[in-house]
């Protein structure tokens, strides 16, 4: 009997897995933000490959041109084709985000495993470190650090962005590692002599993965928004990238006679980052479900 | 049945579907329920997990879940059909003809508004005015005696405890004097003497306003000591149904029959007559059964129970079961083998832990929380000390004490002769293997992202020393005698039920073999039938390895069925501690006397209960003298404030910390009541 | 601060006279002995006033934006997330939740740009940038507010809105909330009397943690509206490297957070008895 439950109990399982990937399939909002993601992502790999003209150097064509049939979305003031450098400007970004991210994830998570698993003096220190950073607003902490470091190289905006996201997973871990010490395994996995990094890193980290993983997620999204905001105002990326945020900065001073040089850009930066918003989402959604 | 004129039931189901929509499908929770309550008439409606018991009132209350759908059937409460009432005619129901109290009152009062207000609104809702609402409401606490009502309603329900919580939802129930009152587990969670103070108040105001009462509970104790007749309702269908004495007494459905022998009772105890079990699981949630709902785990069954579908035959007037073979339901042969050989407890050796004075203070906010309080025990080789308390007594913090987990302010552990490191950081391989524990909950017991495999043979290879193929052999033994399958060893934690759970977890604790294992709770997680076989697998365990237990629960039944020696605590303190017969049997302390008598149990019967005033004090600030003083019935005198009693044996093995002399206990306790174990 | 073709000496002279030859230990000591003093040093940009002087206006018109941004996006903020909290699962709900989402990904600079385009160039009702002359009205004052905090309550919308519906949706589940039904109240009083009580108040705990983003956090909207304020000045203290300014601005940002902080703590216990109570037990 024990056999025949324990196999219909199992075959529940596979089908609530595959149950949970149809709805993500039919899901609207998953399907729009993976098919934006995967065209960026596209973009970014195949480059100037695919481009129209090419998207740093052709300076050509006539300057500060309206969208036409020849430059869809027109010309800057340097003559480069705008509509190329759209597709172009995608790379830098989906290169910094993700590994920004990457760093930060493992970074914060090592963080808040030790915090949350410990407590005691090294939590409160390291805690109080973390609330204190977290005080000063992102962009105004990522400034400071990248004045402090004295480059602006796409490393170290991605080194940046990292310390300054570490802190945030760092408190989300925290929060679930936390929750899940207080579990009665743990306590059977001390109780037969296991050591700290043991229970830690085998016991209690694949348990919190799952809000682990959300929370990249998410920040994969707000990295983006911060190495865009940087770039913005001149502390991140540098021209000649094409990168979309670079563009605006060269550009947004002349909104009013060329607003094409800055709406296009304007709209892959917010395309991307909704979309990628849109999959984390709905991942989360199914998730829960 | 005869009696369905309207307003002369108070409540009137009929062939009652219930399903929920889980994953894209209907899934049937309840089938086919037909049963009705008289006025004034207290029904008792029992079943384990799973059952649909809670979804029946939810349905009658019509607070289905967003899921939830009355399929088929019909409710009809006073004479009134309630399927089809919507807007004003459903809330004009819900406020004057309806009453709902369930489990968890912490979670049942609005954390934000004050507790008076809070019972005014059921007032206010009738169309009271504001002013009468409020003195209105003072009375209700008043009638539901609470003391001081006027300062409860000026709390906020964190600030109550969970007895008053619950007085203070039965107080809201009964604002309307409503035509039927569902209690669903209604003190599943409280402790016993408070559990006890709730049922007695309900029966009393039951007899005084003559309500009508569905009440639903796991427990066939409590079920038995509440209400005239029973419903016994498994996989949502109603399987047996009579007065509560004929169907303890004589039940006709084999489940019932089960059922009834799963539960630790009068004269039952692990070494003669053992508990018997039900093989199987539960049909899972919405499975689509042709015949008998429970003749997949019954031994009864024959071609004829898998195909045909039993109605609900009368075997009396009153008495109705669904089966075919209702006449042999009796003779339903036992699951278990019946008696057990266990090796005798030798108490002239050495012991194999001692306990020495053990104290634990915990500062908390600034407070001193004395959780233990000079603590001596020992437990021999081989035998189960039960440790029996309400919450706050300290019994959980002794045992992680023991295991080291919370190192004690005072006092030491011995393990055979040899001081205890108070750290488990500190104790040797040998120490860790010989002290194991498991725990009440086995959900949050074993790491659900690693497989059965794994955690045993991480076990073995951290307690038993052990790798490789000897590790797999001793993996596969182990989880034979732990009665597991094979499959089991490849499956996560979630795709196991609750019993399989818990059979890994004593698995895990056994795989270094133990001297002793900490037994916490280990059961009440767990549903009765499910229990049994815990418990069987425990005695077994222990029969075989000669393993000694310290087996904590706050079921008085069970502790008796599976110690040889019980310890009561209370505050910290231990009050009494001697074989289980004489604990159970007295004379015994005041406080043992109070929580056996609050217990219901099956066979329970008229017995005067003795009473407990009031709650638990809190450990923070304990009361002087004897801490009993405050509560105990037999209290003394002044003598009791001042000075509190030591421990002492006041006959071979039985120690007992009371100023009152043990003729004297025995001369009291024997003029009020018969023999006061709950087994009567 | 002396150009980059300043002689050697010029700079030994400066660094000398600026106490910046010290090692970094002894200056940051230094720096700490003043910031306990109250004193917040000078500015290393000339004419070099004290940094308080430069901070305080700075702090005073973010502080404007900030409030201006509130009063938009709080209202609307707790309203969507009621609305879908109370119809959870239906269109509504998601719709909300993904558009409230979407938008507070977006970067602000970004919908600012929008904003601005839409707005100010091609309708021409509005103001490009925020700062208005000296001695304007508050009328004026708020026309020339209105697009950046348009820009800042957008993000911040989809934020409060999603923290709101969770506590509704918990709210609706609880046990306590099956209570007031069952005592046969109608659905609004459940909902304003028993929901929403115990919704707010995790809403009341986020919106203070963003009020330290939205006093010195806007670095980009201040740049992009040419606003002085307390964003704007650390970006531009950052680009002159006068790193007194910067840590001194930083220091301001991060006592303004805990300041708010407290204050929501204080609010949040209030409202919130259980925790009131135990703070006077």
């Amino acid at each position: 009997m024990t056999s025949v439950a324990a196999v219909s109990e199992r075959s529940e399982a596979r089908v609530a897995r595959r149950e949970r990937l149809r709805l993500l399939l039919r899901s609207p909002s998953f399907l729009i933000g993976a098919g934006v993601l995967l065209f960026w992502l596209t973009c970014a790999l195949l480059g100037s490959r695919i481009t129209p003209y090419d998207p740093i150097f052709d300076q050509t064509s006539d300057l500060s041109q309206r969208p036409s049939t020849e430059h869809w979305f027109g010309t800057d003031r340097l003559g480069r084709d705008v509509f190329s450098r759209v597709l172009a400007g995608s790379r830098d970004i989906l290169l910094i985000a993700p590994a920004a991210t990457l760093l930060a994830t493992i970074f914060g998570t090592t963080l808040g495993l030790i915090t949350g698993y410990f407590r005691g003096i090294a939590d409160d220190t390291i805690s109080r470190v973390i609330d204190a950073v977290l005080a000063i607003p992102l962009i105004v902490l990522a400034v400071t650090v990248v004045t402090s470091v004295g480059s602006r190289s796409a490393w170290a905006v991605t080194v940046v962005i990292a310390i300054v996201f570490s802190p945030i997973i760092a408190r989300t871990v925290r929060a679930a590692v936390l929750g899940e010490a207080q579990l009665d395994y743990v306590e059977a996995a001390r109780l037969r002599g296991e050591r700290s990094h043991y229970v830690m890193f085998a016991e209690v980290l694949p348990n919190v993965m799952p809000p682990i993983l959300v929370e990249a997620t998410i920040r994969l999204g707000y990295a983006i928004f911060a190495v865009a905001t940087l770039t913005f105002i001149g502390f991140g990326l540098q021209p000649p990238s094409p990168d979309w945020a670079v563009q605006i900065s060269d550009n947004w001073q002349f909104l009013a006679e060329q607003w094409w040089t800055v709406l296009f850009p304007a709209i892959a930066i917010a395309s991307l980052v909704v979309a990628v918003n849109l999959v984390s989402d709905s991942v989360q959604q199914v998730l829960e479900r | 049945m005869s009696s369905t004129e309207p307003g002369a039931t108070a409540l009137h189901v009929a062939d009652l579907d219930v399903s929920y929509r889980v994953r894209g499908k209907d899934r049937q929770v309840l089938r086919g329920v037909t049963l009705e309550v008289a006025r004034g008439e207290s029904y008792g409606l029992v079943g384990e997990s799973g059952c649909g018991k809670s979804t029946a009132a939810l349905a009658i209350v019509r607070y289905l879940p967003r899921n939830g759908a009355v399929s088929a059937g019909s409710i009809s409460v006073a004479g009134r059909d309630v399927l089809d009432l919507r807007g004003q005619k459903l809330r004009e129901y819900r406020a004057r003809t309806v009453s709902m109290v369930y489990q968890n009152p912490g979670a049942a009062l609005n954390p934000s508004i004050r507790v008076g207000s809070q019972v005014a609104e059921a007032f206010t809702v009738l169309g009271v005015p504001g002013g009468d609402a409020t003195d209105r409401a003072r009375d209700a606490l008043d009638r539901v005696q609470i003391a001081d009502p006027g300062s409860v309603m000026r709390r906020y329900p964190h600030q109550l405890s969970g007895g008053m919580q619950q007085r203070a939802l039965i107080a809201m129930a009964l604002a309307k004097n409503p035509e039927l009152l569902i209690l669903d587990e209604p003190t599943t969670g409280l402790d016993a003497t408070v559990e006890a103070e709730v049922l007695d108040l309900v029966s009393q105001l039951q007899a005084e306003l003559h309500t009508s009462v569905l009440f639903i509970s796991h427990n066939l104790g409590v079920i038995s000591k509440m209400c005239s007749r029973v419903g016994v309702l498994y996989a949502g269908r109603l399987v047996e149904e009579g007065p509560v004495g004929t169907i303890l007494r004589d039940p006709r459905h084999p489940y019932t029959v089960g059922l009834l022998r799963c539960i630790p009772r009068g004269g039952v105890r692990k070494d003669h007559g053992r508990l018997d079990t039900i093989p199987g699981f539960l049909p899972s949630l919405g499975a689509e059964i042709t015949g008998c709902v429970f003749a997949d785990r019954c031994a009864l069954a024959d071609d004829r129970c898998r195909a045909e579908e039993p109605r609900l035959d009368k075997i009396t007037p009153v008495h109705a079961s669904r089966c075919w073979h209702h006449d042999r339901a009796a003779t339903l042969p036992r699951a278990e083998i019946a008696d057990l050989e266990l090796p005798a407890v030798d108490r002239a050796g050495a012991p194999l832990v001692e306990l020495a004075q053990l104290s634990k203070v915990f500062k908390q906010r600034g407070h001193e929380v004395h959780a233990l309080t000079e603590v001596s025990a020992a437990i021999w080789p081989g035998e189960t000390l039960g440790l029996v308390g309400e919450s706050g007594s300290g019994k959980t913090t002794l045992a992680r004490t023991l295991l080291g987990i919370v190192p004690p302010t005072a006092g030491t552990a011995l393990l055979e002769g040899g001081e205890l490191p108070t750290r488990y950081q500190k104790r040797s391989r040998e120490e860790l293997r010989a002290l194991q524990i498991v725990f009440q909950n086995p959900d949050s017991a074993l790491n659900r992202r690693h497989s059965v495999r794994r955690i045993l043979l991480r076990s073995l290879k951290k307690l038993a020393g052990v790798g490789g193929s000897v590790a797999e052999t001793r993996m596969h033994d182990l989880v034979e005698r732990v009665r597991l399958t094979e499959r089991t060893l490849t499956q996560k934690p979630v795709q196991l039920s609750g019993g399989l759970k818990q059979r890994v977890a004593i698995a895990r604790a056994f795989a270094g073999d133990p001297k002793l294992v900490v037994c916490d709770e280990p059961t009440s997680a767990l549903d009765v039938s499910v229990q049994a076989a815990i418990l069987n697998l425990l005695v077994e365990l222990q029969a075989e390895k000669r393993v000694a237990y310290l087996f904590i629960s706050h079921d008085l039944g069970v502790v008796r069925y599976i110690s040889d020696r019980i310890a009561v605590l209370y505050l910290g303190r231990l009050q009494e501690l001697g074989p289980a017969d004489v604990v159970f049997e007295g004379p015994h302390h005041p406080y043992t006397e109070a929580l056996l008598s609050a217990v219901p149990t099956v066979d329970g019967g008229g017995r005067d209960r003795i009473r407990l005033d009031g709650d638990i004090p809190s450990a923070a600030s304990p009361p002087s003298g004897c801490v009993f003083h405050t509560r105990c019935p037999r209290k003394l005198g002044a003598v009791c404030e001042e000075t509190e009693p030591p421990l002492v044996e006041v006959e071979a093995g039985h120690h007992m910390r009371c100023h009152i002399p043990l003729e004297e206990l025995r001369r009291l306790q024997r003029a009020e009541s018969q023999p006061m174990a709950p087994t009567a | 601060m002396l150009g980059p073709y300043a002689t050697e000496e010029a700079v030994a002279a400066y660094n000398h006279e600026h106490g910046t030859d010290r090692p970094a230990v002894v200056q940051y000591v230094d720096w700490l002995r003043g910031i306990v003093r109250g004193d917040l040093g000078n500015s290393l940009a000339p004419p070099e006033p004290p940094v308080w002087d430069v901070i305080e206006p700075a702090l005073v018109n973010s502080m404007k934006l900030a409030v201006f941004a509130f009063l938009i996006v709080v209202p609307f903020g707790i309203l969507g997330g009621v609305f879908a909290g109370l119809r959870v699962g239906r269109p509504t709900d998601r719709g909300i939740t993904v558009v409230g989402l979407s938008l507070a990904v977006v970067p602000e600079f970004v919908t600012g740009l929008v904003l601005i385009l839409v707005f100010s160039i091609w309708l021409g009702w509005l103001p490009v940038t925020a700062q208005w002359e000296p001695g304007a009205g508050a009328l004026t004052q708020v026309r020339h507010l209105a697009l950046p905090a348009m820009a800042l309550a957008i993000v911040l919308f989809g934020y409060i809105a999603r923290i709101t519906r969770a506590g509704v949706v918990e709210a609706l589940d609880a046990d306590y909330t099956r209570t007031a039904y069952l005592k046969g109240l109608p659905r609004n009083t459940v909902i304003s009397r028993h929901v929403l009580r115990n919704a707010l108040m995790p809403t009341i705990a986020v919106i203070a943690t963003q009020v330290g983003y939205l006093v010195g956090g806007l670095v980009a909207i201040e740049y992009l509206f040419n606003y002085q304020g307390l964003g704007l000045m650390v970006l531009q203290a950052a680009q002159q490297k006068d790193f007194t300014l910067l840590t001194a601005g930083v220091l301001v940002v991060g006592v303004v957070y805990l300041v708010v902080t407290l204050i929501a703590d204080i609010a949040f216990a209030l409202l919130n008895p259980r925790i009131r109570f135990q703070a006077a037990e």
